[in-house]
């Protein structure tokens, strides 16, 4: 359990619980699960004898407290950022304590998104264990009497080279405190060959606790006299609440009142959605009162949306020229020379997060400020998102951030964090919010539905010599702004405008397209249909000439080189990262490539009736990853995954074994893109509702082992949440054409008509 | 007024009766180690033993427990001994963890009653614990290193 969870007074569990045998049970059966409100004291690391940065406090007994900064919502970055830090300190990791980081502009972005937390935090936390061990360098060197030079770390402990005297961590952190702190020119990184633990890794900081129901999710969030709220959202985006039954809730045993809320202005952004709350002493109750609110909406104008329609709204536009976001010759005149022309759509559905742990939310409002306890990716969006709700400055918002029961973006947007706050403050008392999975399901942020048309002009030996590509999708842009219908470069740069084909006219454009649910991140975001659609179409031309996909792909991809996207592509941004430090480099994709056929025997193994392997290879967040996927197909259509083989190169791995199993649950991921998922909405309103209808891949249906495989490699840091998941569909579906000849153009498959 | 043992320890409780165990377990005893995920027993997350037998406890009114043993994943050992909780923790299984609790009271019924499952008979039993974060391939092997140590006398 770490330091800063602390145990509030009980008195909120024992009502209801009558017997005096009881009493004494309880106390010894609650779990001591809260993130403590230590709002005024600031951090362990805060209040140690050293603390150079705000990242590490050091205390005279040794003990190493690291705050990690962002949010664990099972990628690892509360262990895996921290870990940095503790290597260059060459701290024991047995003596550090993790604390979690509430939300604070001190610490930087806490966006845990985009895979970029390991990457960001790559130099900053190193540059914080370094300052703290130089100073307790110094300040060892200071108590010996002897030169700096001669002394230097081990494990925990500095030593005197000469003399072999040895001084702990703690034993020197308050001579070392007395000291300046050093600038970052004076400071000395370990040499690759010193890392204790980058590249080897360590589990979970919260393993046990995982394993034992003690983790602190935000589910578990809770406080001494708070209550429950259930809040029936308006079916349709932007609708509102006409009328509804203050009285009838109140007949569930357990319900205390209702309040409304009020609806968003538009632009949405992570604003509440509107609706009608029921407040009650637990949260079933609380789902029982909804059922009786009887509300009259006023739908608005997206009650015209119809997911059939807006399907052929989106392929129609597709078919016609959109903007152009990336030109390499003229694929126009190239066209008009006539030749063999090959041309295809393709379409993904909306989908949901369907986070195992669907949003939740516990705030406590008091006297003009508010403490939200949230499982969130974003704890600073917290602050500014409940600030502006409550109109008091985001100052004074404190925000714990809890373990996330899962994340992929939906819990980047705080609309539910916001919701406790409204109500806290309404209601006067601590309230948790919590959604149910039909509340999730109906009022996500969904994955956009995307339409890509695709055409390619080829040569005798099938190698493309014009080629087209065309996506259009409700950008994520409309979340924050109105009328927004083309995606911004931020999407266009996942997997659009950075495709590394070595093609002399090559032509990239974007449609556009209004959204009337809202829009947001999902785990790899607008690469998901990007790939698919690049990485299929790449396997029909080389299936329509008769080449072998990974040799054909590989001539696709070209000679190794460093591509400059920017000069096709200008507002192309590369993550965010530098080109010098990041380039586009196809001998790292081709590297892959081949080494995923390798490892899954392709070409060399004979795959038998309805079975096939597939291939598919896609750069995203700055990570270069190769996916083989086998699949069993029956006599029904039912696709089989027995094994996938995935291909990794993600620069400076720090801890293989959760990046292994990142790309483990890529594949799941993946699957449930594949097999299942589909989001759509009739009269604007979402039909899908829970795991029956929207259901996620299962232990039988996903692939049955997946093994992955990391090139070695000295670049820097890159992204492993997500990349996995892009390549996953195309490597299957290309799998699927192998084994059946079926071409899947539509995913997911239970809606494509090659299933049938 | 229901009563039930949980974990071991008798609980006299003065709630709607059907209300489902999960929320009298979160919300009343502050039990929070069982999860809400679906609330219609389609996943998993809130999965208890209800005299030794996995139970969905979102869907089981709490007077479905009256007079009998409930056995939550704080109860699934003391220490973490449970031959499946150390078989987790070697494999490093759980990702974000919310499904896992469920997993392993899951798990622990099928070791109980087939203490050396098949691969077949692991996709069986867990089908229905739903893992988002796609922990399958782990938790088979997980629940195969713990048949090893039951066998081998790693079992309480
Ligand atoms: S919460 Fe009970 S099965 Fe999902
Ligand atoms: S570990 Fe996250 S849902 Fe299973």
């Amino acid at each position: 359990m770490s330091d800063n969870i602390l145990n509030v007074s009980r008195r909120g569990f024992l009502q209801g619980i009558v017997s005096t045998g009881a009493l004494v049970l309880s106390v010894r059966m609650i779990p001591e699960v809260l993130w403590a409100a230590e709002t005024s004291a600031g951090s362990h690391a805060d209040r140690a004898v050293l603390r150079p940065s705000v990242f590490v406090g050091i205390d005279t007994d040794g003990t190493v407290y690291l705050v990690a900064h962002r949010s664990e919502m099972g990628t690892s970055s509360r262990t895996s950022v921290p870990l940095i830090l503790a290597d260059e300190l060459d701290a024991d990791w047995k003596r550090v304590k993790i604390e979690q980081a509430m939300g604070d502009p001190r610490y930087g972005s806490q966006d845990t998104d985009g895979s970029h937390s390991v990457r960001d935090g790559f130099t900053t936390m190193r540059e914080a264990g370094a300052t703290a061990r130089l100073m307790l360098t110094q300040a060892a060197a200071q108590k010996w009497g002897v030169p700096v030079s001669e002394c230097e770390s081990d494990l925990h402990v500095i030593v005197h080279r000469p003399s072999k005297r040895k001084a702990g961590y703690g034993e020197l952190a308050s001579a070392a405190a007395k000291l300046p702190v050093p600038k970052k020119e004076d400071l000395q990184f370990k040499p690759k060959s010193a890392w204790r633990y980058i590249g080897k890794g360590t589990s979970s900081y919260d393993l046990v606790d995982l394993c034992t129901g003690k983790a602190g999710f935000g589910m578990d969030a809770r406080l001494d006299g708070m209550v429950y709220a259930s809040i029936e959202h308006p079916p349709v985006l932007g609708g509102k609440v006409k009328s509804y039954d203050e009285k009838a809730p109140l007949q569930v045993k357990g319900v205390k009142q209702t309040i409304p809320i009020k609806p968003f202005t538009p632009p949405h952004h992570f604003q509440p959605l509107g609706g009608v709350a029921v407040i009650a002493d637990n949260s079933w109750a609380a789902f029982q009162g909804r059922k009786k609110l009887n509300v009259a909406w006023d739908n608005g104008a997206n009650a015209s949306y119809n997911s059939d329609q807006y399907k052929k709204e989106l392929q129609d536009t597709a078919r016609k020229p959109g903007k152009v976001v990336r030109n390499i010759g003229d694929v126009d005149t190239a066209f008009a020379k006539g030749g063999k022309v090959i041309a295809a759509d393709y379409y993904v559905p909306l989908l949901a997060h369907a986070t195992m742990e669907p949003p939740v939310a516990l705030a406590d409002y008091r006297d003009g400020k508010v403490t939200v306890w949230a499982p969130t990716q974003n704890p600073q969006a917290v602050q500014e998102t409940v600030g502006e709700e409550l109109g008091i400055p985001k100052e004074n918002v404190t925000c714990h951030v809890t373990l996330l029961g899962g994340g992929f973006g939906r819990k980047s947007k705080p609309d539910y964090a916001a919701e406790a706050a409204i109500l806290s403050k309404a209601v006067g008392k601590p309230v948790k919010v919590v959604w149910s999975r039909e509340d999730d399901i109906k009022f996500g942020y969904y994955h956009a539905v995307a339409a890509m048309y695709m055409k390619a002009l080829v040569d005798e030996k099938g190698k493309p010599t014009a080629w087209l590509q065309r996506s259009v999708f409700p950008p994520i842009g409309s979340t924050f702004a109105l009328n927004t219908t083309y995606g911004d470069a931020g999407e266009m740069g996942l997997g659009w405008t950075d495709l590394p084909f070595d093609i002399p006219n090559h032509r990239a454009e974007n449609g556009p397209a209004e959204n009337h649910v809202r829009i947001g991140w999902f785990r790899s975001v607008a690469n998901i249909y990007h790939a698919f659609a690049a990485q299929s179409f790449a396997n029909e031309l080389a299936h329509a000439s008769g080449r072998d996909s990974v040799e054909y792909l590989l001539e696709l991809i070209g000679p190794a080189r460093i591509i400059d996207v920017k000069a096709s592509a200008p507002d192309y941004d590369n993550y965010d990262g530098s080109p010098a430090e990041y380039p586009l480099d196809t001998a790292r994709m081709r590297r892959v490539v081949e080494l995923a056929a390798e490892k899954a025997g392709w070409g060399k193994r004979k795959m038998g009736k309805g079975s096939g392997m597939g291939i598919a290879v896609h750069r995203s967040f700055l990570t270069y990853v190769a996916t083989v996927a086998e699949v069993e197909v029956d006599d029904k259509g039912e696709v089989k995954i027995p094994a996938v083989h995935t291909a990794v190169d993600a620069g400076t791995v720090v801890n293989p074994e959760a990046t292994r199993a990142q790309f483990e649950g890529a594949a799941v991921f993946g699957t449930s893109i594949v097999r299942s998922g589909a989001i759509t909405a009739k009269n604007g309103v979402i039909e899908q509702s829970n795991f029956h209808d929207y259901p996620v891949a299962r232990m039988n249906e996903a692939p049955y082992k997946t093994s992955v495989y990391m090139v070695d490699s000295d670049a820097p840091p890159a992204g492993v949440g997500e990349p996995g998941v892009p390549p996953f569909a195309p490597a299957v579906c290309n799998a699927i054409f192998a084994a059946t000849g079926k071409r899947i153009r539509e995913l997911p498959l239970s809606k494509s008509s090659a299933n049938t | 007024m229901i009563s039930f043992s949980v974990n071991r320890q008798g609980v006299n409780l003065d709630v709607d009766p059907s209300t489902p165990l999960l929320w009298v377990l979160r919300d009343n005893l502050g039990l929070t180690g069982t999860k809400y995920g679906c609330g219609m027993a389609q996943c998993g997350a809130c999965t208890v033993h209800l005299n030794g037998e996995a139970v969905r406890s979102c869907v089981a009114p709490v007077s479905r427990a009256a007079g009998k043993e409930v056995t939550t994943i704080e109860g699934l050992s003391p220490d973490m001994s449970h031959p499946l909780q150390r078989a987790w923790i070697a494999e490093d299984v759980p990702q974000c963890g919310y499904c896992q609790s469920g997993q392993l009271m899951s798990a622990a019924v099928l070791l109980r009653e087939n203490p050396r499952p098949s691969d077949d008979d692991i996709d069986q039993a867990m089908t229905g614990n739903i893992c988002r974060c796609g922990t399958y391939p782990r938790i088979r092997k997980a629940i195969h290193r713990a048949a090893g140590l039951m066998s081998t006398g790693g079992a309480k």
